[in-house]
């Protein structure tokens, strides 16, 4: 055994291929623990291209969330003042006798006038004493007005947040300062943009990578399973078992498998097809080769003398199929097996392409990302090549991983193929 | 006596107690252990028939030793499957210990296998390759009933087997079968059979595929075996020299039938059948040069 495993790790091919599916089922595991965001959460609207984005709403609608460039703190400046209300302010603290002198309406002294003005206004005084040009309600009203307004943060300096909820910090920065991106609460950098629903691409292309190497792993389980259980009957009993089997196995290599795929599944309706129906489906349907070769492996066996040595020291069927034929074919079910899976990562990428794939509102799978960017012109109109491309690049890496993985294994155990 | 050191075990050659004193012995008398009537066994392949036993009749005596000689293709191996109950007869009847044999279900065919037991030609694919030689020789004590005996009397019944065959039990012990030799590899077959102790042993070519030098070894423990536990032993070879000189009784074996049979000196000096001439001429002589003309008087016949 540890031979063989050495064996088999000293195979380049098999090596590259195993490093390359690490890789991936690596990162498949470990990316959610530094990326917390939900794969299906929408940031944005429709493709937006890889880069950083700051979120605009918090940036406009939240007191504190504020970062704004000098010619922009002007304007807010004036959006939050405008000069005619100063105006008025300074055309009341006149008329009320207040010292109005180095005051006006500028930039420059806002903060004076408006200290000003928290000085000398108050509602009462101003009902009581009618000042030119204020006598009538109306005026007193939109006066009031006024000081309410200003009763609302207007500080001049602008302040940030970093961090979320109670932990966060508020950091005061001068108008003319710049400011770190990652220091901005919200921003998000996203280094493969985001779909057409403004998911960010890459959270959900680990995640569906995911989703589709357990389909492929459940499916490829499966039909292995079945295809064993039914080659090691149907070899080792033979006679009318073989006949019963064979002719299953027959009717489903007639029948176009992927065709079958298709009308099982439109049977079924896009609310009842989970993640498991999809694996299964897969797997019932991609049972037949391995079944065929595990068969023909097990009739070459079964006449072996140590077969029979086995049958004359009075084992059971159970014990000579699991101890006498199982342990010479396991190598070639091992790699029967990444073959199946690589084949069930890809049938559930075709499906899912075609829009019969597992329910799109539940988790999202390699192929149900290509389906979405086909559906919403991903190729077309929008060329958002970052939609696309990347789930093609990891579709591939995972078939090509997995085929030459399984190309070392043969090499490693069929010594004709050795160079 | 001599000792010779093969592999990793000292061996010790006992040829010079093999004991001959059977060949005269009329075994007739003795109780039968297998016998068989108009034995049969067809094949199909596609529209192909192939006959390959065709109507056998025999009758082997306990303690005989009986050699059943034929080239390749005669389908000696056939009726070796047939009498060991891995193969049924397409036709004809075999008797075991006097009784029709049944071994219609799995335990009646473990129960036959008790007294029946067999020697595959080659070594090297008749062990399993995960097993180790513990589990092979555990195995034959479980089938004797053996199951429950403390450890230290199965691993002194193990070691008491080896001896027999002249191995050291304590060295084979967590090794692998293929780390033996040919020769040590058969020789642990016969330990087996020593602790199974079958009413009858099937050999089939038991010493083809090794040296000569093992082989006189191997044949040796075969008949000292025969003449502890008196087990009838049929010995099926291509080769008839050897059969002349360590059979009680040969049968000929052509195309699927017996064409002769009897006391080795009468078949082997005194041949009539065209084939067995043919055999017996095969087997070449040191010194003389090799008649191969005989081919002819197969073909002429």
């Amino acid at each position: 055994m540890k031979h063989t495993l050495k064996n088999v790790f000293h195979s380049p091919r098999f090596l590259v291929g195993f490093i390359i599916f690490m890789f991936i089922l690596l990162t498949v595991l470990i990316y959610p623990y530094f990326v917390h965001r939900d794969p299906l959460q929408g940031l944005g609207k429709g493709f937006l291209e890889p880069g950083t984005y700051v979120s605009v709403y918090d940036t406009n609608n939240t007191g504190t969330y504020r970062v704004e460039l000098p010619e922009a703190a002007a304007n807010r400046l004036e959006a939050t003042l405008p000069v005619k209300d100063r105006q008025t302010m300074l055309n009341y603290l006149k008329a009320m006798g207040a010292d109005v002198s180095g005051l006006d309406t500028s930039n420059e002294h806002f903060e004076e006038l408006i200290s000003a003005w928290k000085a000398n206004y108050s509602e009462a005084d101003a009902k009581k004493n009618k000042y030119e040009g204020f006598a009538t309600q109306a005026q007193r009203n939109a006066l009031k007005r006024l000081d309410n307004s200003l009763n609302a943060d207007t500080s001049v300096a602008m302040s940030i947040v970093r961090g979320e909820g109670d932990s966060a910090t508020t950091t005061k920065v001068a108008e003319n300062d710049y400011v770190k991106v990652d220091e901005v609460a919200n921003a998000v950098t996203l280094p493969l943009g985001t779909d057409n629903f403004g998911r960010d691409t890459l959270t959900e292309l680990v995640k569906a990578t995911g989703i589709s190497l357990l389909v492929g792993l459940l499916a490829g389980s499966i039909a292995t399973l079945l295809g064993l259980l039914v080659g090691l009957l149907a070899g080792y009993v033979g006679g009318i078992v073989d006949d019963v089997l064979m002719f299953i196995a027959n009717i489903f290599t007639v029948i176009p498998g992927f065709v079958l795929l298709i009308l099982i599944y439109s049977a079924l309706g896009a609310e009842s097809r989970s993640i498991a129906t999809c694996a299964i489906i897969i797997g019932i349907t991609s049972w037949v080769w391995t079944a065929r070769s595990v068969r023909s492996q097990v009739i070459s066996l079964r006449n072996r003398d140590h077969v029979n040595l086995s049958k004359l020291s009075g084992h059971s069927l159970f014990r000579i199929v699991t101890t006498d034929i199982l342990p010479y074919i396991a190598s070639y079910v091992v790699m029967a097996f990444i073959l199946q899976v690589s084949s069930g990562i890809l049938a559930e990428a075709q499906l899912s392409m075609l829009g019969l794939g597992p329910n799109p509102n539940e988790l999202p799978t390699l192929g149900l990302m290509m389906n979405w960017a086909k559906l919403f012109g991903a190729y077309t109109s929008s060329n958002a090549w970052w939609a696309y491309f990347p789930v093609i690049l990891v579709i591939a890496l995972i078939s090509f991983s997995l085929n030459l993985m399984n190309t070392g294994l043969d090499q490693v155990f069929n010594p004709t193929l050795r160079d | 006596m001599k000792t010779e050191e093969i592999g990793a075990a000292v061996v010790e050659d006992t040829r010079e107690s093999v004991s001959f004193g059977t060949r005269d012995k009329d075994f007739s008398k003795e109780p039968l252990c297998l016998s068989g009537r108009g034995v049969t066994r067809v094949f199909h392949t596609g529209k192909v028939t192939t006959v390959a036993v065709d109507h056998v009749d025999f009758d082997f005596h306990k303690g005989e030793l009986i050699s059943i000689v034929g080239e390749s293709g005669s389908g000696k191996t056939t009726l070796s499957k047939m009498l060991l109950g891995l193969l049924e007869p397409t036709e004809g009847e075999i008797m075991f210990q006097g009784q029709p044999r049944d071994i219609s279900t799995g335990a009646k065919k473990r129960e036959y296998w008790k007294g029946i037991q067999a020697i595959f030609q080659d070594p090297f694919s008749s062990y399993n390759v995960f097993h180790k030689i513990d589990s092979v020789l555990l195995d034959c004590i479980n089938m004797r009933g053996g199951k429950n005996l403390p450890k230290e009397k199965k691993y002194e019944m193990m070691t008491e087997a080896c001896s027999f065959v002249n191995l050291k039990f304590a060295e084979l012990t967590n090794k692998y079968p293929f780390e033996l030799s040919g020769g040590q590899m058969q020789r642990l077959m016969i330990a087996r059979i020593f602790l199974l102790k079958p009413n009858i042993l099937l050999a089939d070519e038991p010493t083809s595929m090794i040296d000569a030098c093992s082989r006189a070894t191997i044949l040796d423990m075969l008949l000292k075996l025969r003449d502890e536990t008196g087990m009838t032993v049929i010995f099926i070879t291509h080769d008839i020299g050897l059969a002349y000189y360590i059979s009680d009784s040969v049968y000929i074996m052509e195309h699927g039938k017996f064409v002769e049979s009897g006391k080795p000196d009468k078949v082997m000096l005194e041949p009539e059948a065209p084939y067995t001439k043919r055999l017996i001429s095969d087997v070449p002589k040191i010194h003389e040069p090799w008649d191969l003309s005989t081919v002819d008087l197969l073909q002429n016949a």
